[in-house]
């Protein structure tokens, strides 16, 4: 026989024609429709649903709101440290009656080697009806959900999604800059600019927040140096684009939402610091200069002189202690929404 | 041994130039007579009484298929897949030889470890040719006997999933095995640059939050070695890329080529249909090594295979159980089963939706993987060849279940997907390895 390597070379005539590759299937999350695993699973009146009940909820008589969820049994499952998410759903959920229990991966049978989707499958045998789910790897929400079929409320994934941050941080920008709304629609934020600053490869809350803002008109601008902000990251949705120098960022901006430096995801990047400082802090002088008027936003932990002075921290344009005050409100609604008997994520 | 007719059906035998109506007589293993339809002279004491017949009426009827490039986890990972499960889903898809790689568990860089996969004991149901590690433990580092492997049974060498980086020891690992005349297979993956990554990097990567590997890790360490087998300048070296999935490392191996190197590639059915977008939602049945790459890596992967760049067609069968899938994306280990999907997706796809013509697939699937490792007697049913046949409905759509494989494992991202071409015997020399019931 010839050898392939020969014969081949002969009949190497570029074929050129139009292709037609198997289409993606449809994803099949939700499988609960109480879940809340990306802001890409809410429409518009959802999120307007969830906005409404947050405040409903809020301005509520306690001895009222405790009977929405009385007795309910929802987890709080999380494998990361966490201060203003977990306090926030736990308390969000015994604001509404619900028992709640947390697992903490230091301190369970997830040390022992427990796997997620038996955690889940134990969490719903002792009663589970709800669970609120932080984890350290991108996409643990949905093989949460797709093994348990429980409504699961991602707290955050990996590198992934944040959804409820990106829900109270929209609820800030809007007391902001759209006092009184009722309701949202594509248009709420026509003419805003986001900016989001800083450590955007491994931030759950910049990808939430990139998909979710632009669908209620808003542009995102995503601000940073290369190794923490991919060129390609403007690819990720529409309305997004990629800005290199912090002050141009910041003179487009109604919204700048600072993001820590993530060190625990590095995996062996090295960073100079200073470097970074130089370039992308948020200082009270750079904030007078460009954008004297912005809302600055931080989902937190903030690490004051590195992403942000202390000054900027405390000063009056930032609204850091409100968004923290506005995530029980919203976690408040969207626990209630999965915890809804309607099966329809509480009438959105 | 009894004889066995395949009558009416018809044959296309690419390395032999013949696609006809042909009868076939098949005896002691190997092919004894190929003649028009009702023209078998059944001559040399075929006794007639003792010769079974198949009827291979509006059937095709082909060499059968070779995959060169298959995971069958034995020694070390039985739960995983035997050599006798996953044979018998290689027969389930026609195929009739597998050649199997070294990264069992101890690796399998001995003629000891190589003799074992081909012993009777291990109850193949189809000829296994093991590929042996090209250095010791896969380690990248001292150069095994390729002398005594090749007596062992060894078809080819390759650290597989441990691609060798070191320049000095793949320049010693191409001119050791030209000279005992061994290909030496690369998973060309830079593993400097994949650290911690778990799927292609690109736009996907991005959204799902997931390291991603770029596809310079692969095109890189692919123009690294043709930059090797340039510079030993011995005609005799064979270099194979294995799972090629990045429009880069194609236009390296079609310029390699141009150039007159003996470098080939393979792709796998995966790779020329499905891109990072399959990923869809973490789905662990769409997590291999190398992954999927974006739509237009996955577009050149087809135009290759049309054009004729590509050589073989290999599935990277890639067996694991069940709960070790049942995981967080970036936790769950590389790879997808292919045995009992290959032909049915070709069928589908290159020959229905791309026009590819039959003879040029099954020769990506048959013939070519035998003249790349050198299997003689197989990959054609020249009369005297091994009698290793499929027969097989061209024309017949199926959809797969993932829960009727013979494979232990069930991780396919084609579960519930339609095939066109279904087997309906396997034949390996002149055993009936699978029938369809």
């Amino acid at each position: 026989m010839t050898p392939v390597w020969d014969c081949m070379n002969a009949s190497a005539t570029p074929v050129r024609r139009q292709l037609h590759p198997p289409p993606v299937a449809p994803s099949p999350f939700p499988y609960n429709p109480g879940s809340l695993l990306s802001v890409q699973d809410l429409t518009l009146e959802a999120v307007s649903h969830i906005l409404a009940r947050a405040t409903d909820l809020e301005n509520m008589d306690p001895l009222v709101r405790d009977r929405i969820l009385l007795k309910r049994r929802v987890a709080l499952l999380f494998y990361e440290s966490s201060t203003r998410t977990r306090t926030s759903f736990e308390l969000a959920a015994k604001s509404l009656g619900a028992d709640t229990t947390l697992v903490s991966s230091l301190s369970s049978s997830i040390e022992k080697g427990e796997t997620l989707k038996d955690t889940g499958l134990t969490l719903r045998a002792l009663g589970a009806e709800a669970i609120i789910l932080r984890h350290n790897s991108s996409g643990a929400a949905w093989l949460l959900e797709e093994a348990t079929r429980l409504p699961v409320l991602n707290a955050g994934d990996g590198m992934h999604e944040h959804p409820t941050q990106a829900l109270l941080d929209l609820r800030t920008i809007l007391t902001h800059l759209r006092p009184g709304i009722k309701t949202v629609t594509a248009e709420t934020l026509a003419g805003v600019t986001v900016s989001i600053v800083g450590d955007i490869l491994h931030s759950r809350v910049a990808r939430s927040n990139m998909l979710l803002l632009p669908r209620l008109g808003a542009r995102v601008v995503l601000c940073g140096p290369k190794e923490l902000l991919p060129e390609l990251a403007a690819n990720a949705g529409p309305d997004i684009a990629v800005e290199r120098s912090l002050e141009a960022a910041l003179r487009q901006s109604q919204v700048v939402m600072m993001l820590r430096i993530q060190a625990e995801r590095l995996a062996g990047m090295q960073l100079d610091l200073e470097q970074y400082k130089a370039n992308y802090q948020l200082t009270g002088q750079r904030l007078a200069a460009q954008a004297s008027s912005a809302v600055v936003l931080h989902p937190g932990p903030i690490i004051r002189g590195l992403e942000l002075t202390a000054g900027v921290a405390d000063g009056a344009q930032s609204a850091i202690l409100e968004q923290v005050r506005n995530g029980v409100a919203i976690r408040m609604a969207v626990v209630e929404r999965a915890l809804a008997t309607d099966g329809k994520g509480g009438g959105a | 041994m009894t004889a066995l007719v395949i009558r009416g059906g018809h044959l296309i035998d690419p390395a032999a130039g013949v696609d006809g109506p042909k009868d076939i007589l098949l005896k002691d293993g190997r092919v004894a007579e190929i003649a028009s339809p009702g023209k078998l002279k059944l001559q040399n004491g075929v006794n007639t009484d003792e010769t079974a017949t198949l009827d291979a009426t509006g059937l095709t009827v082909a060499p059968g298929l070779i995959d060169m490039h298959v995971h069958l986890r034995e020694p070390g990972q039985g739960y995983k897949e035997t050599i006798a499960t996953g044979t018998a889903a290689a027969a389930a898809g026609g195929f009739t030889a597998v050649a199997a790689m070294p990264n069992t568990i101890p690796v399998n860089d001995s003629p000891e470890i190589t003799r074992w996969m081909q012993a009777p004991e291990r109850g193949a149901a189809v000829r296994v040719f093991p590929i042996a590690a090209a250095t010791r433990g896969s380690k990248g580092e001292a150069l095994n006997d390729f002398a005594a492997l090749k007596s062992a049974g060894a078809v080819a060498v390759t650290d597989d999933g441990h691609p060798i980086l070191k320049d000095g020891v793949m320049r010693e690992t191409l001119a050791a095995a030209a000279r005992v005349g061994l290909s030496v297979i690369q998973h060309a993956e830079d593993t400097r640059m994949t650290q911690g990554a778990c799927m292609n990097l690109g736009a996907v990567s991005f959204k799902l939050g997931l390291r991603g590997m770029p596809p310079e890790a692969e095109s890189g360490l692919v123009e690294r070695d043709i930059r090797l087998v340039t510079e030993l300048r011995d005609a005799r070296a064979h270099l194979h890329v294995a799972h090629t999935s990045t429009a880069a490392a194609i236009a390296a191996v079609r310029q390699a080529r141009r150039n007159g190197l003996r470098v080939t590639c393979e792709v796998a059915p995966h790779h020329f249909l499905l891109s990072d977008e399959h990923v869809g939602m973490y789905n662990t049945q769409a997590k291999m090594n190398p992954p999927l790459r974006s739509a237009a890596d996955r577009d050149a992967m087809i135009e290759a295979i049309l054009d004729g760049v590509v050589d073989a067609i290999a599935t990277d069968h890639a067996p694991h159980a069940t709960h070790e899938k049942e995981v967080e994306f970036e936790n769950a280990p590389n790879g997808i089963t292919g045995l009992e999907t290959a032909l049915g997706l070709c069928l589908r796809w290159l020959h229905r939706e791309w026009k590819l013509p039959l003879g040029r697939i099954l020769s990506l699937l048959s013939a070519q993987p035998a003249a790349l490792l050198n299997l003689k007697g197989r990959g054609t049913l020249a009369v005297g060849s091994f009698a290793d046949v499929v027969v097989f409905d061209p024309k017949a759509e199926w959809t797969y279940h993932a829960v009727d494989t013979l494979s232990k494992a069930r991780n396919t991202p084609f579960d519930g997907w339609t095939m066109q071409g279904k087997i309906r015997w396997t034949i390996s020399e002149g055993r009936i390895a699978y029938k369809s019931s």
